[in-house]
């Protein structure tokens, strides 16, 4: 952003030096979240301890949930930090689209770690609960999926964001998201090996923690946390040249 | 212990480093290699190729050597399993699109990538889907493009942006197809341009006359010197079987740093060039017929010795080697000539005898930078000494204010602090040497020039800036040097140096107006730089008095000398001129009666003094063209036929080392003292167009360069010359 700013082509700086010591025009700069400063002017009015108490410890206040996906009622919902997802998911959004099986959820946006239901239905929706769950909170964007959902398309589909999203910049992310994006396109088009299973993750694995900014990691990690959860269904489209394990479970229950 | 060292270790070993500097820096100094592409020692850091990924001790990620500080108790590891794992992946992830036709890519053998993927790649390629194909710029005549083979680390950009200050190169697109080009198709031309050559770890970009005409591994390098201005940047020549294929840069920081300019790349072209003159002729009748070296020789020595002492002329350029010119001053002393003149640019010489003992900068050329305030005067500092104008953009960007005389406006690529023109050059340091003197007595020399003469707001912010500098230095450049009241102008300028208590100097033409004037290719001087007792003639003089026997020194009459108008009739009137020369061309036809043939910079070898007084000797590199023999040895023959004593020279080191030992000391002051009160130069200011010689015009070498002459400055050139 201080790069556009500045008029220049929006690819991310090197951090250090941080923006706080030299931002827009090299220049101290505090730079936050929108979400981050809306909050200012309601924890000034009603106190610090009036937003912490809003949620459970360690993620204070409210966030904004805004749910998509398999869901009866969609949309964006501002909740206290910490509701449980069950709560969130059947209270709130009414629920698993056509009375469905929960297969999955991305808790907090694309680059976040998939969650199977079983794990996300126990999950609180704070920092620490889905940390432990081995994700993240993210943004809130949280995306429901339901059985019916393919999540080799899936991971395409968020292999291809990512893939148009990387800026160029630096080597990683330029030349990995491509290459993430293709041997997914390959395994749907069922011209995948088994060794591509092995390589999705070691890419992925390449590319995380080596970029300039985080994009590189919010590209590995879908690819990383798809695999560990649902590598069945990879191999199984493997195995049977791009048929989807989800399509062969809706044809034999036909 | 000062704060500004911290302990740190490197791959177990201690080590102290500067605070703030960057790992790669260190690891460098210490001999630890960490591989990289992007970062470069003269370009801001980039970190996106994340080549140089090492491991930090309590760092969970791998850091990029090349932009991570330094700090206290920092532990490093440049070859632990993780620092090697990271610098693999890197590696697999810049070969996956990089085409494999390393075969036919002129980098093969020289490309940074293919040496690391020796260390850093796989055997096999795990990446079995398409490659990336990118289409190819046309960005001029000098530099090729592969961008296929581009790994984007932004070299090129940098050193556009950074180093030249013209970033016309850039990145369009995203992700992997974001690509290197110029946005709207243009060429991408710079005195200094094709440094992207070298910068460039790959093949993407590349030397384009060279191209797919020798593998680096099969020639030769030599070093050697540029030619073409008195910087005498460092050059190596990669020499196939004799013949020079192309000319990279030799590193001296204290010269030329890495680069070179387009020209001193270039210009071996004209070694090859179809202008070379193959075997000596003489001119019988009107008509030019082949003759031996010997008949050749034989002939201009007896022309020589039937001449009338005072009716001989020995014209050299400024080009001419140290050793060349020893040898030529002997021939004159021996003549009993002092007709001896290297100054074949120079109109005015009313004031030789004021001149310094050779002509000099007035401090070293890396000294450039650390001035506060500069004035150039009378200098097209571009075309001149592109490496000077470099360093004075260096100065430029760090705050200092460059300010221009000028009569004529040239574009800079930095923000120039004054630029007075639209005036004769007098007429402008007048007026800065009367804001100089601010109401106070000017030296007597230009009393009369600033005579009724009133300082504008700009010449007042020029004159401040001087004072007001720590350190602040008045440079003259080649337009001064050609300018019809030079003498004007040099007292000008070294008043407004005196007044504000700058330093002063300037640039010199050709490689060695230093080393010429040293040697006596003065009619004023003689060797080390004693005042003849009586002096001889200059160019202009020469040219404009009947001779019996001229001597022209690898001079281009036509293109040369600016001393004198109507060179080529002037000389096609004498009643002999012998020339020594490596291209035959029309006006040398006209203008002589006998062609010697020389080699060219290339194929001698030999000493040039550059403008901060360094010699700088060089072999040979390449084999004579045709029958051409080098310059001093022909001169050497000749000394012999007309018996001049002591020329029983084996090398040309023989020549130097005899002209070292009579040197005794040189003077390298640079100090002006006018004799007297200097006239009104009355219209003799007028803005002179012609004393300007463009960047790809200034001598035989560069007028030939079929590549330098297809650029869009060259071609510029030719249509205002051409009206």
């Amino acid at each position: 952003m201080l790069e556009s700013l500045e008029g220049k082509q929006g690819k991310p700086r090197f951090k250090p030096p941080f923006p706080a010591n030299y931002g827009l025009y090299g220049k101290p700069t505090t730079i936050n979240n929108t979400q981050s400063l809306a909050s200012v002017p309601a924890i000034i009015r009603n106190g610090a301890a009036w937003f912490a108490a809003l949620g459970p410890e360690g993620s204070g206040g409210t966030a904004l949930f805004s749910v998509s996906g398999h869901v009866e009622k969609p949309g964006n919902y501002e909740l206290p930090m910490g509701i449980p997802f069950k709560d969130l998911l059947n209270d709130v959004c009414g629920g698993v689209l056509g009375g469905r099986k929960l297969k999955a959820v991305i808790p907090g946006g694309s680059s976040c770690k998939v969650l199977p239901a079983d794990i996300i239905m126990d999950c609180t929706m704070d920092y620490t609960s889905l940390q432990q769950a081995g994700s993240s909170f993210g943004t809130g964007a949280v995306v429901v999926m339901d059985e019916t959902t393919c999540m080799v398309k899936v991971l395409r589909r968020i292999s291809r964001f990512y893939m148009a999203e990387s800026c160029g910049q630096c080597t990683p992310c330029r030349e990995g998201t491509g290459w993430l994006y293709r041997m997914l396109t390959r395994i749907i088009d069922g011209k995948g090996e088994e060794a591509d299973l092995h390589k999705l993750v070691d890419v992925a694995n390449k590319i995380e923690g080596h970029t300039i900014c985080a994009l590189g990691d919010a590209a590995a990690w879908p690819v990383q946390s798809f695999l560990k959860h649902f590598h069945d269904e990879f191999a199984y489209m493997i195995r049977n040249h791009g048929r989807s394990i989800v399509d062969a479970a809706t044809d034999a229950a036909a | 212990m000062s704060d500004d060292i911290v302990n740190i270790e490197v791959d177990g070993e201690a080590v102290e480093a500067r605070r703030g500097q960057m790992l790669i820096e260190v690891t460098d100094a210490v001999g630890a290699y960490v591989p990289r592409f992007c970062y470069h020692d003269k370009l801001s850091v980039a970190a996106n190729c994340r080549m140089c990924l090492v491991e930090v001790e309590k760092v969970p990620k791998p850091m990029p050597a090349c932009a991570t500080p330094v700090g206290e108790g920092m532990k490093v590891f440049t070859k632990s399993p993780k620092a090697i794992a990271a610098q693999k992946a890197t590696m697999e992830f810049l070969l996956i699109n990089h085409p494999l036709d390393c075969p036919i890519c002129d980098q093969g053998g020289e490309c940074e990538l293919q040496d690391l993927a020796i260390g850093y790649g796989r055997d096999v390629s795990r990446y079995n889907d398409g490659k990336r194909v990118v289409k190819d710029k046309d960005i001029g005549p000098l530099v090729s493009t592969d961008m296929t083979r581009c790994i984007h680390c932004t070299r090129c950009v940098r050193f556009g942006e950074e180093i030249t200050g013209k970033p016309q190169l850039g990145t369009t697109d995203r992700g992997e197809n974001m690509k290197i080009g110029t946005y709207v198709e243009q060429s991408v031309d710079h005195e200094l341009s094709a440094n992207i050559i070298d910068l460039c770890p790959v093949g993407a970009l590349n030397n384009k006359p060279y191209r797919y005409s020798a593998r680096a591994w099969e020639m030769a390098q030599h070093a050697t010197v540029s030619p073409h201005d008195c910087v005498g940047s460092n050059l190596y020549a990669h020499v196939l079987r004799g013949t020079v294929k192309r000319i990279v840069p030799r590193a001296n920081e204290s010269i030329n740093e890495s680069w070179i300019a387009d020209r001193d790349r270039y210009s071996y072209e004209a070694i090859y060039s179809g202008d070379r003159l193959m075997r000596p002729r003489v001119k019988e009748n009107g008509a030019w017929r082949d003759v031996d070296w010997e008949g050749a020789l034989a002939q201009a020595a007896d022309v020589l010795k039937s001449a009338d002492q005072d009716k001989v002329a020995l014209i050299a350029t400024p080009a001419v080697t140290v050793e060349e010119g020893h040898l030529l001053s002997q021939i004159a002393d021996h003549l009993g000539t002092a007709n001896i003149d290297h100054r074949v640019g120079r109109r005015d010489v009313s004031d030789q005898d004021n001149d310094p003992m050779y002509p000099s900068l007035g401090c070293s050329i890396a000294e450039i930078e650390q001035h506060d305030a500069i004035l150039v005067a009378g200098s097209n500092v571009r075309a001149e000494a592109p490496i000077i104008a470099h360093r004075l953009r260096k100065a430029a960007v760090a705050g200092a204010a460059i300010s221009f005389a000028n009569s004529s406006v040239y574009e800079y690529l930095f923000d120039v602090a004054n630029y007075l023109s639209g005036a004769g050059l007098v007429e402008l340091l007048a007026g800065v040497a009367v804001a100089a003197a601010d109401g106070n007595s000017l030296p007597d020399s230009v009393t009369e020039l600033c005579d009724g003469v009133t300082a504008s707001g700009a010449h007042k912010d020029v004159a401040r800036s001087l004072a007001e500098a720590d350190r602040a230095i008045v440079l003259l450049g080649n337009i001064a040097g050609r300018h019809a009241s030079y003498t004007a102008v040099r007292a000008l300028a070294a008043a407004i140096a005196e007044l504000t208590g700058a330093s002063f100097g300037g640039l010199s033409e050709g490689p060695n107006s230093a080393g010429a004037c040293l040697a006596g290719v003065l009619p004023h001087r003689a060797q080390g730089g004693e005042n003849r007792v009586t002096a001889g003639l200059d160019v202009a003089s020469m040219l404009a008095q009947a001779m019996d026997a001229v001597v022209l020194v690898n001079v281009e009459p036509d293109a040369d000398i600016h001393a004198a108008t109507d060179a080529v009739a002037r000389l096609a009137e004498q009643a002999f001129v012998v020339a020594l020369t490596p291209f035959v061309s029309d006006a040398l036809l006209e203008a002589a009666d006998l062609l010697l043939p020389t080699g060219t910079f290339a194929e001698t070898s030999g000493t040039y003094v550059n403008v901060e007084g360094t010699w700088q000797s060089f072999s040979g590199v390449a084999s004579a063209v045709g029958e051409a023999r080098p310059t001093w040895k022909v001169l050497r023959v000749l000394g012999n036929l007309v018996d001049a004593p002591g020329f029983d020279y084996v090398t040309s080191v023989d020549v130097r080392d005899e002209f070292v030992a009579r040197l005794g000391e040189i003077s390298t002051s640079n100090a002006y003292e006018a004799s007297g009160r200097i006239a009104k130069v009355n219209g003799a200011d007028a803005p002179a167009n012609d004393i300007d010689i463009p960047l790809y015009s200034v001598d035989a070498l560069v007028r030939r360069a079929t590549a330098l002459q297809l650029t869009d400055e060259a071609q510029r050139a030719r249509a205002v010359s051409d009206g």
